[in-house]
């Protein structure tokens, strides 16, 4: 059995960031773990009832309270601020230079649409697919990213990818990928009794392979 | 006002006023308007419900432990819910997405909540600050039976065409709005009107538990004389209060979706999904510390009592318990960060929910610090306290992985949730409402329950809860989704099979510990040692009448003298000091100075 702290490896342009923030996480957690922790195993042992114990008649400590509710308030804002950045990145800041796609959500299967030859999404050439997801390394991909029927959520685990699909509107997703590869494509959203079938693939190719796979593509 | 209320609201005069009439059995035990009864009746429906809960999430587990497998004993359900094959009966997703469902919403709202609020709300709060019976006895009935007709409808689902709901505890829409995408049509309807009538249960309770605190304190039961119990489940009671109504209006919304042809939360008729999980999450965080206050409050209790010592920081628990509930208000979002509202707002509630970790860190601490040096009796009640505590803090310290939104990205819907969630409400909830059944289970009953019995039970129950619920943790970071019937379908999730097997197992052998509690619990009602008034010597209020206490509670009205906290006192010759015990006199000296003379 796998059992492990460590995240599984990454693949896009900013999952580096988020296992950062995660990893920092949890070395700040896993010392208040084991200082805690630590601290109730050891009172539990050191003070347990003895003939002739006597509890210290001690009702509070107005510094102390200031102290640890100071620290640990200092401690999470600056996660909290540290996180904001990585956050827009990932949500807000779509870099230019991003190759469009259309990713439609329904029950269940992902379609996924490219703009085939020309580029250009919304023209004839453009063509679909089902379940699969393919992109070239080293390009902003922006997903716009719609549903047609219930609430779905666009997950690529290994590009740290996650967003709601929700039908009635489009929402951007961007992503980079590092290196070529086969990835997972899976909806994090319960969407029906399909919802455990919604799985696909995100390929990706090295430039000159994905301008390749999209002329076979066209001829077809 | 009819002479029964008049009798009740001469609360006031001392003496006793209360006719020993014999009720009918009817009067006495079905239709009961004392307090302590009414407390009685929500524990053991509850209870039921959490067998109920714990039996679905069984059955959840053998699909996630041996997916696509013929169940055992899966032939006695309908073919609906386990098709039938050559080897055995299979389940099907529908029924899969049901149990996800219907395990969710009985834990929540008809196990955890009404043992929290309904079982412990009635029994402690008259009793602690010293009043007879709550301020509207026939409202406090109508609070209990109101739910039943709920939990009869919520069960009465599953045996409907098309099955009870499956759209997951938090029902989101557009799922949840339409038999269409579900396959579920009158299950999901009766979900719907099920939780309504709750609704209007915990609303009938939350009125009569805030009336009386304000109101029904006895003669020197100031504010901060109030034990922690009471002081949680007051707060709880004004966040059930605001929050309930909330879903109310989402529930009803959501079955004219359904029904009569609104169109809420449907896109196609410019609809807005999001509008549900903002209605559902404004009333759902509020929930979630309406689960968790309570249990808060009990652990202070015991961890007090068994420690000997005063809790530490009473005023700065006041104030965390009351920074808990207001700051419960701002942080709903946080569900929502991937939902696909403006991010703008996920940085704002990722600032509001991290500064929520502050109050509960701080009640942490003051727990510790209790319990350092103090003089610690480690019976059953404090072993699951300690249990509380150290689990709660560790699905207090999981909250923050997923405060911070950018790993919220990669962990929201999968296990990693899962594992914060039962940390929070096992861990925490359920283990304090062990230590409070435990500790209040003589008051209620008259006898104790076998000490022995309870610390197998305890050391059973604390070991594999741990080894179903720590690796989630970890099937989470390697990306395992929630509510997903055959993970197995995932090239690469498939590694967690065998992980997943080992926690279905270790839940079969959690789930047959809870016949030791029940064993101990039915046994010790006839069996068990005879209990004293204070068994635990214990300062509050309810530790001074007979256990159980009669109807009406106190002889006299109570008069309080100090706080629920002074153990080891100086001033006392034991180990404790009740809050009613009479201030010490000093040998010729009275209480009040002489008045100086006019002109002196």
């Amino acid at each position: 059995m796998t059992w492990s702290w460590i995240l599984p490896e990454s693949f896009s342009t900013f999952a580096g960031d988020v296992d950062a923030i995660y990893y920092v996480i949890l070395w700040i957690t896993g010392i208040v773990f084991v200082i805690t922790e630590g601290l109730l195993i050891y009172f539990v042992l050191r003070y347990r009832h003895k003939e002739g114990r006597k509890a210290t008649f001690h009702h509070g400590s107005t510094r102390m309270e200031v102290a640890w509710t100071l620290v640990p308030l200092m401690i999470v804002i600056w996660i909290g601020v540290a996180s904001k950045g990585v956050w827009d990145r990932m949500k807000r800041d779509v870099p230019d230079n991003a190759m469009e796609l259309i990713v439609t959500a329904q029950q269940f299967e992902w379609q996924v649409t490219y703009p085939g030859l020309d580029g250009v999404l919304g023209t004839e050439d453009d063509f679909t697919l089902l379940n699969q997801l393919h992109a070239p390394q080293d390009r902003p991909i922006l997903v716009y990213l719609r549903a047609t029927d219930v609430l779905h959520s666009f997950f690529l685990p290994e590009m740290r990818v996650k967003q709601d699909a929700v039908p009635g509107q489009e929402i951007r997703v961007w992503f980079e990928a590092v290196a070529p590869g086969d990835y997972t494509l899976g909806c994090a959203e319960l969407c029906g009794t399909g919802h455990t079938t919604m799985n696909g693939t995100l390929t990706v190719h090295s430039q000159v392979d994905y301008d390749a796979w999209v002329a076979s593509q066209a001829q077809q | 006002m009819s002479t029964t209320e008049q009798g009740m609201v001469q609360k006031a005069e001392p003496g006793v006023h209360h006719d020993h009439h014999e009720l009918p059995f009817i009067r006495q035990y079905i239709f009961s308007t004392d307090h302590k009864m009414i407390a009685k009746q929500f524990m053991f429906v509850s209870l039921f419900f959490l067998v109920v809960g714990g039996l679905l999430a069984t059955l959840m587990r053998w699909q996630l432990g041996y997916p696509g497998q013929p169940m055992p004993g899966g032939g006695i359900l309908p073919d609906a819910m386990m098709a039938p094959t050559p080897g055995g009966a299979v389940m099907l997703p529908e029924f899969y997405n049901s149990l996800v469902t219907m395990h969710g919403t009985i834990m929540i709202f008809f196990a955890i909540m009404p043992l929290l609020v309904g079982l412990f709300g009635n029994l402690l709060i008259p009793l602690q600050i010293g009043a007879e019976d709550m301020a509207f006895p026939r409202l406090n009935m109508a609070s209990f039976w109101l739910a039943v007709p709920a939990g009869i409808l919520m069960l009465a689902s599953f045996g409907v065409e098309g099955g009870a709901a499956g759209a997951g505890w938090t029902s989101y829409a557009p799922l949840s709005a339409s038999g269409e995408y579900t396959g579920v049509y009158l299950g999901q309807q009766l979900w719907l009107v099920s939780l309504t009538i709750l609704g209007f249960s915990s609303l009938a309770g939350a009125v009569n538990y805030i009336t009386t605190v304000v109101n029904m304190r006895a003669p020197g039961m100031t504010w901060f004389r109030i034990p922690l119990a009471t002081w949680a489940l007051f707060i709880t009671a004004i966040l059930v209060l605001l929050a309930i109504p909330i879903l109310a209006g989402a529930l009803i919304m959501l079955l004219f979706d359904q029904t009569i042809g609104t169109a809420f939360f449907l896109p196609e008729f410019d609809g807005e999904p999001l509008l549900w999980q903002h209605l559902f999450w404004f009333f759902g965080h509020p929930e979630v510390y309406i689960l968790i206050l309570p249990a808060m409050g009990i652990a202070s209790e015991v961890i007090a009592n068994r420690a000997r010592k005063p809790i530490f920081g009473y005023h700065s628990m006041v104030l965390a318990i009351i920074a808990i509930a207001f700051l419960g208000w701002i942080v709903w979002g946080h569900h929502m960060f991937q939902s696909g509202m403006n991010p703008m707002l996920g940085t704002s509630f990722m600032i509001s929910t991290m500064a929520i970790a502050v109050p509960s860190a701080i009640k942490t601490f003051n727990w510790l610090a209790t319990l350092w040096k103090g003089d610690i009796h480690l019976d059953s009640p404090m072993l699951y306290a300690l249990a509380f505590v150290s689990l709660f803090i560790i699905g207090g310290l999981s909250g923050i992985f997923m405060a911070s939104t950018p790993v919220d990205v990669y962990i929201h819907d999968t296990y990693f949730i899962v594992a914060h969630i039962h940390y929070v409400l096992f861990g925490g909830s359920l283990f304090a409402i062990f230590a409070g059944i435990t500790f209040w289970y003589p008051k209620m009953f008259g006898r104790l329950m076998n000490e022995p019995l309870n610390k197998v039970h305890f050391t059973l129950t604390f070991v594999l809860y741990n080894l179903v619920f720590w690796p989630m943790h970890n099937l989470g970071l390697q990306g395992m989704m929630r509510r997903i019937y055959d993970f197995t379908q995932y090239e690469y999730l498939q590694p967690l099979q065998p992980m997943n097997r080992f926690i279905t197992t270790c839940v079969f052998l959690l789930v047959a510990t809870q016949a030791v509690y029940a064993f101990n619990f039915f046994w010790s009602m006839f069996k068990g040692e005879k209990a004293s008034a204070n068994p635990w010597n214990s300062n509050g209020l309810e530790w001074t009448v007979p256990s159980p206490p009669p109807h009406g509670n106190f002889a006299e009205t109570p008069v309080v003298h100090r706080g629920p906290y002074e153990y080891s006192s100086p001033e006392s010759d034991t180990d404790f000091l009740p809050q009613t015990a009479p201030p010490r006199r000093q040998p010729d000296r009275p209480l009040e100075p002489t008045p100086t003379p006019e002109g002196a």
